[in-house]
């Protein structure tokens, strides 16, 4: 961890502030001129900050839609409507909003790959990563939740849906729905309830978001080499070269943000929810948001129980498909002891990558599967693509981690960043 | 990125595996309109959008609700407040009770919601062989590829082929979800007068009244297309500047500059 610089303001007031609560410090030391951060980063480091962005983005947003919404299933829709109808500039704020969780998905997407190919999860960064998959975790329930408020068809089945899974569940299974649903059916007290936690859920997202910082200030920022910082040649300050850098690709990501917020929003959405919500009348198919997608089919593609046919059922097919659909997305937690390979960067793996991009080419076919009805071959993809999502972790990352010859990695940072001076 | 290489020679691979898969459709591909309110720079037709006010008030509102348009929302298509007003008096509309408390009713004024047709839903399927004529608010938003697939709809009707097995009471319209619908084909030559003299065929009048409900279903369409050229405009230059800031900040770093030595 680079040590940390006091900062003294030459104005009297500010120094005696800066005495009692060193808030300038703090800004130096995790974003300013003394957070020595290695020369190399490349644009998929810009994906953090982005995200952050994002956050921020959703949480004004959000709290101005929350000041005009109705959270009772006899006037949620309507008060959507009077937003994007009555509220002056409502349709810009709900549209900026729905978008938003999007792209903070993306954001985020490319943030969390960008960590499984640069291996940043390895030693010392694996609270850092661990952290980041809370944040996840927390984000898509939030999205989850918020995707319920409007009170279309799509917000009143996907609750149904999303919500019943709980029910496999032995034993506690069946109390763990109806408190979730505050009754026996998604209601009036799912609404309510959801809308609370939909508002305060950011604000953890925020708490967590800060640790995560914090652990990335006491184990400095990765790099695409994968090597350790050696020596002060090797870093630059992060202001102002990645405030600059992270601007600009600020820029670049919001010039497609509202491309999509005034130009096709409601493209990510399904038309269903704009249907109010009708308790009687199942949509066609039930689709989830994209981002939930590739999980959507994990859990559709594990439907057959776990034992020996005909001998012992260990794990009825529900209850497996449950525990494969989060199972998914924890695994990343263990991934720091899947992978112990002493190389990060993907770029000396020359094995590992294939199987990497064969990873992100299995996510988008398992989005891709999660928005088809399971009819003809599709539950047969989906068991291919689930099987070689789980074997990358499983399977790949281990066997690799003792059988691959890494290419030499540099001698540090500036050695190879750097031409040699002429 | 040498990985993004990757990943595109992998996707390949896995697009080959792939092929061959298709969804099951149970409605034809809506036609396609070349739509006034379509891309960037797309308006409204207000002619036609008032045309189609015309249309759905002489037509589909015989069935059709539209519960989130208001009178006062016609003033966007074009129409002065004093038409207006005199379009809403033309209805009546649930007042305030009198000193005895009784029901009264009341000539609707600009800031009502066009009245429905029926008083709830049960009144709406009885009277209509039990199918219940949706609220067309949102409809164009409701639907996939909507403003084409209302358009394809109401011209789509056609005698039901041979093999088809037509149930009793409902019409052949291949646009539609398994091809039959309750609503008899609501469009006929001739059917509405239009006030500027244009000729009412089936396919102008579907044009126009999905010309209004586009407008009904995202009344700011407009404002933000105009919004978004000025938003983008400005993205771009500033994205623009801070790309020559980074080029120009940078370029100690670029040569090698060290900024931590003692």
């Amino acid at each position: 961890m680079a040590e940390w610089e006091v900062v003294k303001p030459e104005n009297k007031a500010l120094g005696w502030f800066e005495e009692r609560l060193p808030v300038l410090s703090l800004v130096n030391n995790v974003v300013g001129p003394a957070t020595p951060t290695p020369r190399n980063l490349n644009y998929f480091w810009n994906f953090g900050s982005l995200a952050g962005l994002m956050l921020v983005i959703q949480i004004i947003s959000g709290v101005v839609l929350a000041m005009h919404y109705t959270a009772t299933t006899g006037l949620a829709f309507d008060s959507v409507e009077r937003i994007m109808r009555d509220v002056n500039y409502g349709w810009l704020i709900r549209y900026m909003h729905a978008n938003g969780a999007s792209f903070f998905f993306i954001a985020v997407y490319i943030h969390i790959f960008r960590g499984l190919y640069f291996g940043s999860y390895k030693a010392p960064r694996e609270v850092l990563w661990m952290l980041g998959v809370v944040i996840f975790l927390l984000m898509m329930a939030t999205a989850f939740m918020g995707y319920v408020l409007p009170w279309g068809q799509m917000s009143f089945w996907g609750a149904t849906v999303i919500t019943s899974l709980f029910s496999a569940i032995p034993v506690v299974g069946e109390s763990i729905v109806q408190l979730l649903w505050g009754g026996f059916s998604v209601d009036q007290p799912t609404l309510n309830r959801f809308f609370s936690l939909h508002y305060l859920l950011p604000f953890v997202i925020t708490g967590v978001v800060i640790l995560h910082i914090w652990a990335k200030k006491i184990s400095d920022s990765g790099n695409p080499l994968g090597i350790e910082v050696k020596t002060s040649a090797d870093q630059i300050p992060f202001h102002p070269f990645y405030t600059i850098k992270d601007a600009f690709g600020a820029g670049v990501f919001f010039l497609i943000l509202a491309a999509f917020i005034f130009y096709m929003p409601n493209a990510l959405g399904h038309p269903d929810n704009y249907i109010p919500a009708d308790s009687l009348a199942t949509p066609d198919s039930i689709v989830p948001e994209w981002y939930f997608l590739p999980y959507y089919a994990i859990l559709r593609s594990v439907d057959f129980p776990l034992g020996i046919p005909g001998v012992i059922e260990i794990l009825d097919a529900k209850l497996l498909g449950v525990i494969a659909m989060f199972a998914s997305i924890l695994v990343w937690l263990a991934l720091p002891w899947l992978d112990t390979s002493k190389v990060r960067s993907g770029n000396f793996r020359p094995m590992f990558k294939w199987f990497f991009a064969f990873l992100v080419v299995d996510m988008f076919i398992l989005m891709w599967l999660g928005a088809q009805k399971p009819e003809g071959n599709i539950p047969l993809y989906g068991k291919f693509a689930t099987l070689y999502y789980f074997a990358y972790f499983f399977v790949v990352l281990p066997v690799l981690s003792r059988k691959e010859k890494t290419l030499p990695l540099p001698e540090s940072i500036s050695s190879a960043v750097l031409k040699p001076a002429e | 990125m040498k990985f993004i290489r990757n990943i595109a020679v992998a996707l390949s691979f896995s697009t080959l595996a792939l092929t061959g898969v298709s969804a099951a459709g149970t409605a034809e591909h809506p036609l396609q309109v070349d739509w006034s309110f379509n891309g960037p720079l797309g308006k409204f037709n207000l002619p036609s959008a008032q045309r189609g006010w015309q249309v759905y008030k002489q037509v589909c509102s015989s069935c059709h609700s539209l519960k989130y348009f208001r009178f006062r929302d016609l003033a966007a298509i074009g129409y002065e407040e004093d038409m207006i007003k005199a379009f809403a008096a033309e209805y009546e509309v649930a007042g305030e009770p009198d000193e005895y408390g009784d029901e009264t009713l009341r000539k609707a004024l600009p800031q009502d919601v066009f009245p429905a047709p029926f008083a709830n839903d049960n009144a709406a399927r009885a009277a209509n062989n039990g199918a219940l004529p949706p609220d067309l608010s949102l409809m164009v938003k409701a639907r996939h590829d909507g403003a084409n697939y209302l358009y394809s709809l109401l011209v789509g009707y056609k005698d039901a082929p041979a093999d088809f097995d037509l149930t009793d009471g409902l019409n052949y319209n291949p646009y539609f979800k398994g091809s039959q619908i309750a609503m008899v084909e609501p469009l006929a030559e001739g059917l509405v007068d239009f006030e500027d003299g244009t000729p009412a065929t089936p396919d102008q009048m579907a044009k126009d009244v999905v010309q209004f409900l586009q407008y009904v279903a995202e009344p700011s369409l407009q404002e933000r297309h105009q919004m978004g050229i000025k938003v983008l405009l400005f993205l771009a230059l500033l994205t623009l500047l801070l790309y020559i800031s980074m080029k120009v900040i940078w370029k100690p770093v670029k040569a090698g500059k060290n900024f931590y030595e003692d």
